[in-house]
């Protein structure tokens, strides 16, 4: 139990899958621009991710079972994109108002390679079934701690009035970078 | 060899049943969409601004073909998208007068006296809860920082001059800008009426005269000359009943200071 907390808090804090690993930047710039979205896309990210470990944990012992581990990678994203699918499918049949907060963000997931980061952590460390969830879980947290923050800035950064140069991605790439060095304080954490 | 083989066997046959597997959900999960609404849905024009008060356009279509909502909801379409639904639906439509955005102040920077420099974030929302709300010393006037601006999604109200002014013909009248403007400036006008009270200071007639070249005294010469009575002046401001005007312009060539137009 002790050590499935300290991975939940090394992965959303310390090792921030955003700030630190430089993964899921796309949707980190990309969706960043109001709070509400920031979050509904945080949800959806935990939402898949959290799965999307599961998953792979089940598949990458079949890997090892026919001796091809190499081919993690491609199998993963085959994996991805077809749960995202299945989760779309099955959100918008169970789920309707849900289905429809989350939107385009759904889909978008499929080319977060945090979610592939993820999986590709969890089979490098060796990681059971129970502690890829919790990590899986962890890092989308993480993910949507970071895009909430930054989109929360990003609402401040709106009304000011910031030279031509820097307007649009510059001063949300600095801001991103600021963010990065304020999360290096979790680093003596663990 | 083998290995290949092996390799493409397995990545082979995760992704058949994969696909398999995703086209049986997709068979299983298969939502019944209304007919009508897809087509309601194509007619109305996707900005997703929630002026109808929908979650994009996408909810309105739904609503419509629920019969939920009228088929002439939608504001930046107007009647021709109302009449497209209508065809659609079968229904007759009602015509509906197109209205758009006016900003009432013409308190530019050369008109407008200014009480203090305003340095603080560059926004009328920021800009109203500093005291005296702005800059210009008229505190109903138009502040000029351009939250409506940003609040358009059409491209059609702009900061001219220190005053913000809609370009009527690309006016959807989705009446964001509206809500944006702490001042409450912004008023729905017909777009084919001609007189309009450009401006929103109920200060009394030297008050005005002190703050701003181009401010509504209150003199009540509109209302006099109006042969329909459809202006009245309360609290210090001209107002036009836009039902009754008959764009005579009587009133644009008496007000003495020139500010309905």
């Amino acid at each position: 139990m002790k050590t499935l907390i300290l991975t939940l808090i090394s992965v959303s804090l310390v090792n921030n899958v955003v700030l630190s690993q430089f993964l899921g930047l796309c949707p980190f710039l990309g969706v960043s621009k109001q709070t509400k979205t920031a979050l509904s896309m945080g949800g959806a990210v935990i939402f898949v991710i959290t799965i999307a470990s599961a998953v792979t944990n089940l598949l990458y012992r079949l890997l090892v079972l026919f001796h091809v581990e190499y081919l993690e990678t491609v199998a993963f994203i085959l994996i991805i994109a077809a749960l995202v699918q299945l989760v779309e499918l099955f959100l918008k049949k169970y789920s309707k108002p849900l289905y429809s907060s989350l939107g385009v963000y759904l889909p978008l997931i499929t080319t977060n390679c945090a979610v592939l980061g993820v999986a590709l952590t969890n089979v490098q460390n060796n990681y059971d079934f129970i502690t890829s969830v919790v990590a899986g879980f962890g890092t989308a947290l993480g993910f949507t701690i970071s895009i909430t923050i930054l989109a929360g800035i990003r609402e401040r950064i709106a009304d000011n009035d910031i030279p031509h140069v820097m307007q649009g991605s510059p001063i949300v790439l600095i801001t991103a970078g600021l963010m990065a060095i304020a999360f290096i304080g979790f680093s003596g954490l663990i | 060899m083998n290995t290949v083989l092996i390799a493409i066997l397995v990545v082979g046959s995760i992704g058949f049943i994969v696909g398999v597997f995703l086209s049986l959900a997709s068979e299983k999960f298969h939502v019944q969409v209304d007919e009508n609404e897809e087509k309601i849905r194509a007619v109305l024009p996707g900005n997703n601004c929630g002026a109808c008060g929908y979650p994009g356009c996408d909810g309105l279509a739904c609503a419509i073909a629920k019969k939920e909502a009228p088929i002439n909801q939608c504001p930046v379409g107007g009647n021709e998208v109302a009449k497209k639904i209508g065809e659609i639906l079968h229904l007759e439509v009602e015509e509906n007068t197109h209205l758009v955005a006016y900003v009432k102040c013409k308190g530019t920077c050369d008109k407008i006296q200014r009480q203090y420099q305003y340095d603080g974030i560059h926004d009328c929302l920021s800009a109203a809860v500093v005291p005296g709300s702005g800059d210009k010393k008229c505190r109903f006037g138009c502040m000029g920082y351009g939250s409506c601006v940003k609040a358009c999604a059409f491209d059609a109200i702009h900061v001219i001059d220190g005053v913000a002014q809609v370009d009527k013909e690309k006016c959807k009248s989705c009446q964001k800008c509206m809500d944006a403007c702490p001042q409450h400036l912004i008023e729905m006008v017909p777009y084919e009426s001609l007189c309009h009270v450009r401006c929103n200071s109920h200060d009394k007639g030297p008050v005005v005269n002190k703050n701003c070249k181009a401010g509504c005294l209150g003199c009540m010469m509109c209302q006099k000359v109006c042969p329909t009575g459809a202006i009245t002046v309360e609290n210090f401001l001209a107002h036009i009943d836009y039902s009754k005007c008959i764009h005579c312009g009587k009133c644009k060539e008496k007000c003495p200071r020139k500010i309905i137009e």
